[in-house]
Parts: structure tokens; sequence; C-alpha cells
């Protein structure tokens, strides 16, 4: 078969739901964005285990303690399930980590906001958790096999991350004085960016998507955004609190809700990585992975002599 | 001014210059070869023998109820004992198993999907082999 009959056959797969896998051939194009959005996912759930991470020894009780210690290791699982369905497309784990760590690769910019109360915690769990669930249940049917199915284990551990997120936030909400207040301010400070996580507005973009044509993803920016606004303004109402928009309205004729228009110099100035947390989220990636080099090479030198011991054993 | 649509998990390189960039170049992939062509384990593991990169390893596990192993995916550790204990942490956080293999990835020998037409030939005509080929009267029960 010639490239373009190549890339028809491919598409045919496509367009009858037939997974992709690793070995099938691709277009260089296909293999090369999912190479960048499934390493850029895998950062994004590293480098969000840091601004949580920072709550683990502050947290009000062994119990809080205890399940924000469970969801930051699965964030770090769903990191790796997601490197290592990168790597299904011939790019090492090396190179992804440095490319992140240099800078060069992307995450989201959600996480370079900080979490400067316990509150925030539990926003992040409900607002950020609830954010990237749409997302991710979308990604379940990606084209790509191992892509899907990486995000099928991740959307069944992250429904527990978004349910805890928005107990605490109950708990607060029927609290003192002071906690209610807590909790409306950590919900005011991430409600804008966790619209920003779906990215720019459909009608800034110009190309023909072709990562919906490869079924790479489902659904539109402004599709997701919308679903995420209407489940949110009518969860927030159980907590008694308010979200920081007052254009925020249900609309009868569309059946969905209005809401105000998310400050975009803001946006793509985080994107640039000018947010208040850029620099110091990879100085700590970076610090950990150079703190860490001592152990990855000491267990490699005891991996190598422990297999010669078994060799001359056995000669 | 115009942007490319990107998403959560998906960020392009030129993200925020406002130049549309139309397949991405944030990759840099330590393979000459096309993708059709590639197997993981060549590529990874290949490049792991001398370098400081722990070799790679694929994990099957074998849940309560299940009757056999099933691939769960791939993980990175220096040695075997290494690889099952990382497979405790990564795959098993929730009572997911009770057995799990690891093998090194560049063990794994595996079947090519261009020549799966002629490959699988074989049982391509042989309906026969399934009970729904037989045709047989309603009264007949149990069967």
């Amino acid at each position: 078969m010639d490239e373009h009959q190549e890339e028809q056959h491919f598409q045919e797969k496509i367009d009858q739901e037939i997974k992709i896998e690793p070995r099938d051939w691709m277009p260089e194009a296909y293999r090369k964005t999912l190479v960048r959005q499934i390493s850029q996912h895998a950062h994004s759930e590293i480098v969000g285990m840091l601004p949580e991470g920072n709550w683990i020894t502050r947290a009000p009780s062994l119990k809080r303690k205890a399940v924000l210690l469970a969801k930051v290791q699965d964030e770090a699982g769903h990191g790796l399930y997601l490197y290592s369905a990168a790597e299904t497309l011939g790019v090492s784990r090396e190179t992804m980590i440095n490319d992140l760590h240099s800078g060069k690769a992307k995450y989201s910019s959600i996480f370079n906001y900080p979490t400067l109360t316990w509150a925030d915690i539990g926003a992040i769990g409900w607002l950020v958790d609830g954010a990237a669930i749409l997302n991710q249940v979308m990604l379940c049917r990606s084209s790509y096999g191992p892509y899907a199915r990486a995000m099928v284990r991740i959307c069944k551990e992250e429904s527990f991350h978004q349910r805890q997120g928005f107990e605490s936030l109950m708990v607060l909400s029927r609290g003192t004085d002071a906690q209610k207040a807590m909790c409306q301010d950590a919900i005011n400070r991430w409600w804008w960016p966790s619209l920003m996580m779906f990215g720019p507005k459909d009608s800034e973009s110009t190309h023909s998507d072709q990562s919906t044509k490869w079924k790479i993803k489902r659904k539109s920016n402004d599709q997701l955004r919308q679903e995420f606004v209407d489940m949110i303004a009518e969860q927030v109402k159980i907590l008694g609190m308010t979200l920081p928009d007052p254009a925020l309205k249900w609309n009868e004729s569309r059946r969905q809700y209005d809401f105000g228009e998310i400050d975009w110099e803001e946006f793509w100035n985080v994107v640039k990585g000018n947010g208040p947390c850029n620099k110091q989220r990879l100085e700590a990636r970076n610090k950990a992975h150079e703190n860490g080099e001592w152990v990855r090479e000491a267990a490699l030198a005891y991996a190598r002599k422990k297999a010669e011991r078994q060799k001359s054993k056995a000669a | 001014m115009t942007t490319r649509k990107f998403y959560y998990g998906d960020i392009p390189e030129d993200a925020g210059t406002g130049v549309p960039d139309p397949v991405g170049r944030a990759t840099s992939i330590n393979t000459g070869k096309q993708g059709n062509k590639n197997i993981r384990t060549e590529n990874t593991v290949g490049v792991s023998a001398d370098k400081k990169d722990w070799p790679l390893w694929e994990v099957f596990i074998r849940s309560k109820q299940g009757l056999d192993h099933k691939h769960m995916g791939s993980l990175h550790a220096a040695d075997a004992e290494m690889a099952i204990e990382n497979a405790r942490d990564v795959y098993t956080r929730r009572m997911e198993g009770v057995s799990i293999w690891v093998v090194e990835s560049r063990y794994i020998h595996a079947s090519n999907p261009d020549d799966a037409e002629s490959f699988y030939e074989p049982a391509n005509d042989k309906v026969y082999r399934h009970p729904t080929f037989y045709e047989l009267p309603d009264e007949l029960k149990h069967m």
C-alpha cells in the first residue's frame, strides 16, 4: 500500500470506531499530536500533585490527611499510566521528563495557581477534577487504544477525587462563619481558572479540527465548558454558596446557563509561563528529579550486581 | 490574531504566540523510523541498556474473580522485584489483583498487524465451528 492508501485505510478504521494500536500504521501527524497531548496530560498529573501535596502535612484531621495522600498517590499513578501510553508511540520516558523540566513541554495551567487555604483542596477536587473528568470521559473513547484504556482506568479513580472534594466543602459550608467564608473564597478563586481549563473558544480556532476527525477527541472546548457550567451551577446550590459571575443565569430558551466572559489575557499570560506559580512548580519538579538521581543510579547498580551474581552462580 | 484550539492535556508548544501550528512540534522522538514499523520495545529498552533509564516492563494482573492474567500496562523498574512492587503501587491501589506477572518488554514478541489478513485467513471460512451454524427445530430444548 502506498502512503495515500494507508491513510485512507487508517481513516476508515477510525470512522468504523476501530481502535488504533501501537504497531498499526498511522500518519506521522497523528502520532505527533498524540505524543504531545498524552505527555502534556501526564505532566499535568505529575505537576498536579504539587499544589495538593502542599496541604498533606496540614490537613485538619487524620482522615483528611489519609484521603489527600490517597488522592495525590492516584495522580502519580495517572501520570504513570499516561507516560506509558505515550511511550507506545516511540517517545522515551527520559525525553518526556526532560521536556517538562526544561520548560519545553506544557502542562495544564490550572496547576500554576496557589493553594492558599484548606478549602482550596476541596475546591480543587470539586471544580478542577470535575472539569478534568468531563475531558477524560470524552477521552475514554479516543481512537488510540492505549490512551483510551489509560483513560478508562483514570476515570474510575477520578470519581472519588471529585466526591471527596465536594464533601470536604460541604463540611465547611455547614461550619462556622469563618469556615463558610473560607469555602466561598476558595470557590471564588478557583472558578475562573477552572473554566479556563477547557481552552480557548471554538470561534478562535481557524483550523479545521483534525483531532476531531481522527477522533482523538470528540467534543469542542465550548461544548465541554458549557456542560461544566450547567453541572456546577446546580451543584453550588447544595453548598449554599455562589459562583463569582454576575452574568451567570439560566437561559430558558437554550435550556442552558449563560455565563460571563473569561479573562483571556490572564489565560494566555499563565500559558506563557507568567502565572503565579509557574516558576515554583518547575523548580520543585527539577529539584525532586535531581535529588532522586542517586537513588535511580543505586537501584540500577544493585540490579546489575544481582544479575551478575546470579550469572556467576549459574556458571 | 488566530489561535489553535487546545485542550486540557493538549497545549500546543507555541501556545500564546498566536501562530497556528497545524501539527504541533512539541515532540522530540527518539526514533528515526516510521511509526508503523515501531515496536515500543525496540525504542525504549534498546536505548535504555547503557543509559540511566530503567528498563520497561509489561504488567499482567489477575483479579480475585478473574480467570486469567490481563495486560494492565507498563512501567519502568531496575529489576523484576522492583517491577512487581511498582506494579502493586501503580496498578493495584484498590485491590484490583491477587497475582502479578511482569516481563521485560523486550521479551514480548507480537504478531504483525500488517499481516493480519493473511495470518488469520485460515479461520475465516470455517463458520461451522460456531454453534449458530446449525439450524435446529425450536421444539428442541436444552441444547
